[in-house]
């Protein structure tokens, strides 16, 4: 069982209200859709809840534990950001996908590393390719796939499908639900695509600095 | 020692020549940095003066607790200037001052220890200075490494936090690459010895009229204490500053100028 609640979240940044009073509570298997303006405030919702920054007013608690007080290090293996655009570290796609296994202090296992590059439509050879050498696609594909390889209670994706093509889109979402079907995790997807907001089912709009929550019941 | 150079002050003050040719250029070439340059050399002259008045008295004296004060005085000046060179990193004072005074302590220590130097002024100062000088400009040269690498790689960097990595995880190729540089002007200074230029230590033995051969000695021994101190004083200096550019929540915290 996971359960996410932020509870009247604000955020300050140089001495600007960017969002204030937000609350919501999510279960495992939610799948909320974040949607808003330019410069609204869904990446740093999103950041904010992977402790990647520290919300300036109210709590989030994660199992109702306060997030400030757990171990950030652990909170993030279980709470993961994905960005638009992913920056690949290191040398090659092996170092990206290595870090997950280094930071739970577990050697990398090849053969699981192969399964998500095919997963991701990539060939098993693309392990020692230098991060260099990948296309855009390839590179975001990558990326997510280090968010994927440990499966998290909480997927936070932001924008992470903007400016792909329809095929590495595809392959991209097809491995995220599948991954939400088996594991039930709860995931909050930022998007301006007018498709996925049309499928969705459970909205957050973060505008003018307040978030609503739109829910519709269909199950 | 009886071929020494002795410069007269008469010929010094010929020599003023030579500052003047670099006045006439700076002007004539519109560089305007005539002021910069009368006022660096005035500073250097009396700078030098002093400090030539008192290391003829501490060596007079020859006292260990004056010596002991005087190396600490070069230690912390050189971590002031490190300071300088750190680009506003939180703590980077303490951090330089104890990254020299580490370096300078083991490598005089194991100099002293092993009978290579003497513990007496005339060796300990001199010495010290230089020991001190060369971990000052590895330190900098950490610091400015950090620095440029924090903000090129924010976005590496942000990604390794976002999946879990420990700062010290998110920071290891960097922190690899700071030591690398504060390291490495010492490793290629010492490549080129005696093919490019004779060691400062060395030319000045040599001009002292000590046998080159005699000379040598000294200077490989400068070598190895330079290694010495610029490892010394960059591992700690990279492993202490690294820190600073995280917070005790593990989110990036690039320093502001
Ligand atoms: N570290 C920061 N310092 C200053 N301002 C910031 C910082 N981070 C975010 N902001 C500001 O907060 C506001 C919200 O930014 P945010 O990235 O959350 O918007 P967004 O809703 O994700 O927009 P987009 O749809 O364009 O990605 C912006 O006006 C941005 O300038
Ligand atoms: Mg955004």
């Amino acid at each position: 069982m996971t359960k996410l609640v932020v509870d009247q979240a604000g955020y300050q940044v140089e001495g600007r209200q960017i969002w204030h009073d937000i609350s919501f509570e999510l279960h495992d298997g939610d799948w909320v859709t974040v949607v808003g303006p330019s410069g609204g405030g869904k990446s740093t919702l999103l950041k904010a809840i992977a402790g990647l920054q520290d919300i300036t007013e109210g709590h989030i608690f994660l199992n109702d534990e306060d997030v400030m007080r757990l171990p950030i290090g652990d909170y993030r293996q279980q709470v993961s950001y994905a960005t638009q655009s992913a920056q690949l570290f290191g040398e090659t796609v092996r170092d990206n996908l290595d870090l997950p296994y280094l930071v739970r202090q577990q050697t990398p296992n090849e053969q699981q590393q192969i399964a998500g590059l095919e997963q991701m439509d990539l060939p098993a050879d693309y392990l020692d390719k230098a991060v260099t050498e990948l296309s855009g696609g390839e590179r975001q594909r990558v990326g997510v796939l280090r968010n994927l390889l440990f499966p998290p209670k909480v997927l936070l994706l932001d924008e992470i499908s903007t400016g792909l093509d329809a095929e590495t889109k595809q392959v991209i979402w097809r491995a995220i639900h599948a991954l939400h079907a088996r594991e039930r995790l709860i995931v909050l997807s930022v998007t301006h695509d007018e498709g996925e907001i049309a499928d969705a089912q459970d909205i957050l709009t973060i505008q003018n600095g307040e978030g609503a929550r739109r829910h519709e019941q269909s199950n | 020692m009886n071929s020494q150079i002795n410069v007269s002050n008469w010929s010094l003050a010929l020599a003023f020549i030579l500052v003047v040719i670099s006045l006439v250029i700076s002007y004539r070439q519109k560089l305007k940095l005539e002021k910069e340059t009368i006022i660096s050399v005035v500073r250097a002259i009396v700078q030098l003066i002093i400090v030539g008045y008192l290391l003829k008295f501490i060596f007079n004296v020859d006292n260990w607790l004056l010596t002991l004060i005087m190396q600490l005085f070069i230690i912390y000046n050189a971590a002031r200037n490190g300071k300088k060179r750190s680009q506003g990193i939180p703590g980077a004072f303490v951090i330089s001052w104890w990254g020299l005074l580490l370096s300078t302590t083991i490598t005089m220590s194991i100099l002293v220890l092993t009978g290579v130097l003497k513990f007496e002024p005339y060796q300990m100062i001199p010495v010290t200075g230089m020991v001190a000088g060369n971990s000052m400009t590895a330190v900098g040269l950490v610091y400015r490494s950090l620095n440029q690498q924090f903000r090129d790689q924010q976005g590496q960097v942000f990604e390794r936090l976002a999946l879990g990595a420990s700062p010290k995880l998110a920071a290891g190729e960097i922190v690899r690459e700071a030591i690398r540089t504060g390291m490495q002007p010492t490793i290629d200074s010492v490549r080129t010895y005696g093919l490019v230029s004779l060691p400062g230590m060395m030319s000045g033995l040599i001009m002292a009229g000590v046998d080159p051969i005699h000379a040598i000695k000294y200077q490989i021994m400068v070598v190895f204490m330079l290694l010495s101190a610029t490892g010394i004083s960059s591992v700690f200096a990279s492993f202490m500053a690294y820190r600073k550019f995280f917070n005790e929540r593990w989110q990036l915290q690039l320093p502001k100028k």
